[in-house]
């Protein structure tokens, strides 16, 4: 642009602006136009590129305000707006930010008034610029090129070049955010309405370019667009809300926007499968609680939710009475077990029933189950070696002693070894910790755990006894409480 | 196990990430990297890169440093007992994706959170490396957030702090006994003291600030915390109860609400159903409620129904305002505005042009209009020079009339 031309036809004046975000040059001219008294419908404002045709008759100087003019008047709240909607692309923002200026010396507090229409429209252009700059600081996407002249230094020569697309006026007052973001790198920012070009010490202006002078890809990118995939979670498509914020116009030019399509496609299959492997562990009927111990007795011969029940083996189901005050929990059911389809009937049953007398406990009064309902073993030729239950599928078949807890509802749960007390609080105790103190559950019933009887029948000599006598001492101490809750 | 690469890594432990809520980078201290060796800015509105299909936002580079975990939370997709892919970063690795996605301008920082692994100080002590390499070696300048461990030492979770623009401590389980149940490894008293001795920490630093121009700085964007909805029966009275104290008690910036989502091998003592997204939103507002418009978390609690819980096909500020009609209509031209913000569909900027425009005119119903998203929602609400809704705020019908159509419900950014 040349000579700025201020052009009076009649009573008619042209303004023709050097540059179509030159806040500085409106200023200058509509303040000496309000000071000679100019209303705002006697004068075109000319961006280039733009049509001045209209009044392209004879020229004249911009009118001289007289020495005594008084100042013009302009709130603070009018000045940042109007300096950022005249970044707007519509041709009609000068004369609008004329008018309000022109208005604002009768009625100095008009910017307040938010439902006047001039107000709300220039509060309009400053939003929409906003907008559109924080998508720019938003969705820029550098590319890494090499550098011609690179001297072998590794970040020294880098040069990082992004295409973007702004629909106003706003690459020159958004060039200070990437200068202060990226102040010791290399990079360009190329846009149809011009580029910026920063060198690590300096700012330079050049000519719009076109999408093909960009870059076409960056090695992160793979990178980039499998963080994008995996950060999503199919559970959640909100489709809405993402094209709220993220329109398609500025998809072209985002590396990961091409994956969208598929994202929303697959997203449900992925919800699915990500229920279904859930699943795995569940199926239909966890859903509800079964609630008689029939029903569970039923169901547990048809669990194979962990991959004990896949085995060659029967599930055994607790026994007692319904309303048994005390539930006991062992570990899993044995090879006898198994056979017999009952708990406890093998050596380490036996055992628990020489204690359990000692102590003056009824077995029959008791309810007595395990924590997990399937025998999990290996086969060495003939026999079929006992194998403790991984932390997992004691975790899964956590299931099955809840719902046995739901219907007996006992007052006081004994929980013989590790696997046992796992099986009731989630997490793995170690028993000489927690031995001798109970642990409240949150259904107000009690826990108690010591040691399993097959543990005792492990030992020999002294250690025997002296677990033997621990042993004794629990199954004393849960006597005594079961009668204090009798109580 | 074969070596994994970086993307299969980046893969595994980037889904591992994305049941956390939290994602902000705002609200910290302005910096940029003029005259530094590095890069980056924060300019105290943080920016959101890319938004997900899930219509979350993409601000931050959020992953796990691994998902390794020697503990076993039921609602984690990551403990120990769970049968997911594993991986495992080292601290370059995440200093090298972080630095590489800023240049490219992809994000404005790091949210880095971690499994336990070996124990927690050795976790939250590789935490904190990532974060002094980026700062210390890199001069890097963008926003970085931290998820501290509770049970770390305290001194290691205060280094924290020194480099982070925020920390934060999940509280996981709106009740302790959600909490036992749950993540039997936790303690919530455990977790309470380190919130406690962070809000001491940024208490302190901001105090030293005031009095020495160059003390050092201690997460400038404060601390957060992030629970997760409907895993275990707490209601919402219970969750806004909950939020409250952790606001009070510890000066929270944000507390977050994750609602439980069905996660890969699921744990059997939680629920396959995930709950509606609409509660979780339903959450962010009544937090909105009390942060922004001034309603005492007793008055949230006010607007929930029988069960406990906040209507889902209405938000809570219309459910309070349902309940309590006679502080109805309000008038536009007089009232006050915490008055105003009590009305349903009136937001603080709506309010705020309302009091403004209002010293230059009377207001009609047309002018409030033209100030608000939606007259409709307002209207039964307020009164005008012009306008008066007789009886409507009596009729019986008005929920129904006011509730979204069903299928709108889903249409909310959280
Ligand atoms: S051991 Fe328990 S969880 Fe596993 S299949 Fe048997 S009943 Fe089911």
């Amino acid at each position: 642009m040349t000579a700025l031309q201020h052009v009076k036809l009649g009573t008619y004046y042209v303004v023709h602006l050097p540059e179509p975000d030159d806040f500085d040059f409106w200023r200058e001219r509509a303040r000496s136009l309000v000071q000679c008294d100019v209303p705002p419908d006697r004068i075109a404002w000319v961006e280039p590129s733009g049509s001045g045709d209209l009044f392209a008759h004879g020229e004249r100087r911009m009118p001289v305000p007289p020495m005594d003019a008084r100042p013009v008047r302009a709130n603070r709240r009018f000045v940042s707006l109007a300096k950022n909607a005249i970044l707007h692309s519509d041709p009609e923002r000068f004369a609008l930010l004329y008018r309000l200026l022109w208005r604002l010396q009768s009625n100095p507090r008009m910017m307040e008034d938010k439902a006047d229409l001039d107000v709300r429209r220039v509060e309009e252009l400053d939003k929409n610029v906003r907008r559109d700059s924080h998508k720019m600081h938003a969705f820029v996407r550098f590319r890494l090129v090499e550098s011609p002249n690179d001297s072998g230094g590794e970040e020294a020569g880098e040069h990082y070049v992004a295409w973007f697309e702004p629909e106003h006026h706003i690459l020159r007052a958004n060039a200070g955010f990437f200068m202060r973001r990226f102040s010791n790198m290399r990079w360009s920012i190329l846009t149809p309405r011009g580029s910026l070009h920063w060198d690590g010490e300096t700012m330079a202006e050049g000519p719009p370019a076109e999408r093909h002078d960009a870059p076409g890809g960056d090695p992160m990118e793979d990178l980039w667009r499998t963080y994008y995939a995996s950060i999503f979670n199919p559970a959640r498509l909100k489709i809405g809300a993402m094209l709220k914020e993220m329109p398609k116009k500025y998809w072209k030019n985002m590396p990961e926007a091409s994956l969208i399509p598929d994202l929303i496609a697959g997203a449900q299959g992925r919800e699915a499968s990500m229920v279904e492997k859930g699943k795995s562990v569940f199926s239909g009927e966890f859903e509800e609680r079964p609630d008689t111990l029939a029903a569970i007795d039923k169901a547990i011969h048809a669990c194979r939710k962990c991959p004990i029940g896949a085995l060659d083996n029967t599930a055994v189901m607790g026994e007692g009475p319904q309303d048994a005050a005390l539930m006991i929990v062992g570990e899993q059911p044995g090879d006898n077990e198994d056979l017999a389809g009952r708990p406890f009937v093998g050596p380490a049953g036996q055992l628990l029933d020489v204690h359990l007398e000692k102590a003056g406990i009824d077995r029959r009064a008791a309810y007595l189950t395990n924590a997990v309902k399937h025998f999990k073993y290996v086969q060495r030729g003939k026999r079929r070696l006992h194998q403790n239950p991984g932390a997992k599928e004691i975790d899964i078949c956590r299931w099955w002693i809840e719902s046995e807890r739901a219907i007996v509802q006992p007052k006081l749960v004994l929980a013989m070894g590790a696997s046992a007390a796992r099986g009731l609080l989630g997490k793995t105790v170690s028993i000489s910790k927690v031995r001798g103190t109970p642990i409240p559950l949150e259904d107000g019933s009690e826990l108690w755990v010591t040691a399993h009887p097959s543990y005792l029948l492990r030992l020999e000599g002294p250690a025997r006894e002296e677990q033997a006598r621990l042993f004794d001492a629990d199954l004393a101490a849960v006597k005594a409480r079961l009668a204090e809750l009798a109580g | 196990m074969a070596q994994q690469t970086i993307l299969q890594k980046l893969e595994i432990l980037a889904d591992a990430a994305k049941y956390d809520a939290s994602c902000a980078s705002s609200g910290t201290a302005k910096k940029n990297s003029l005259g530094g060796k590095g890069i980056g800015s924060t300019e105290g509105m943080g920016i959101c890169h890319a938004y997900a299909p899930d219509g979350r936002c993409i601000s931050l580079l959020k992953i796990l440093l691994t998902n390794h975990c020697v503990f076993d939370c039921h609602y984690c997709v990551n403990r120990k007992s769970s049968n997911v892919a594993r991986a495992r970063f080292t601290p370059q690795e995440v200093v090298d994706l972080t630095l590489a996605f800023y240049r490219r301008n992809y994000i404005e920082g790091l949210f880095l959170s971690s499994g336990i692994v070996k124990n927690s100080n050795h976790t939250m002590e590789q935490i904190v490396e990532v974060a002094r390499i980026l700062r210390e070696e890199h001069d890097f300048r963008g926003y970085i957030h931290l998820k501290t461990i509770p049970e770390a030492d305290a001194e290691i979770v205060h280094q924290a702090g020194l480099y982070a623009d925020r920390v934060s401590i999940n509280v996981e389980l709106p009740t302790d006994s959600g909490l036992t149940r749950l993540a039997p490894d936790k303690d919530a008293r455990q977790i309470e003291g380190a919130m406690g001795k962070v809000k001491a920490d940024l208490a302190e630093a901001k105090d030293a600030h005031k009095r020495f121009k160059h003390a050092p700085r201690f997460a400038p964007a404060g601390q957060s915390t992030q629970m997760i909805v409907g895993a275990d029966a707490a209601t919402d009275a219970d969750i806004v109860g909950k939020a409250s104290r952790l606001y009070d008690n510890f000066r929270l910036r944000r507390v977050y609400y994750s609602a439980f989502s069905p996660i890969p091998d699921a744990s059997a003592v939680l629920p396959l159903k995930r709950p509606p997204l609409i509660r979780e939103h339903r959450l962010y507002q009544s937090d909105w409620l009390m942060r922004f418009y001034g309603y005492k978390p007793a008055e949230v609690m006010q607007a929930t129904e029988a069960d406990g819980n906040l209507p889902l096909d209405i938000d809570p500020k219309l459910a309070w305002a349902l309940k309590f009609r006679e502080q109805f209509p309000v008038d536009v031209n007089r009232s006050t505005k915490e008055q105003l913000l009590r009305v349903p569909g009136l937001g603080v900027k709506a309010v705020g042009k309302i009091l403004a425009s209002r010293r230059h005119r009377a207001l009609r119903l047309d002018d409030v209009a033209l100030l608000t998203q939606s007259i409709t929602k307002v209207r039964p609400f307020i009164c005008t020079v012009d306008w008066r809704p007789v009886m409507l705020t009596d009729r019986a019908d008005l929920r129904s009339l006011l509730a979204p159509k069903a299928e709108q419900l889903e249409l909310f950014a959280a």
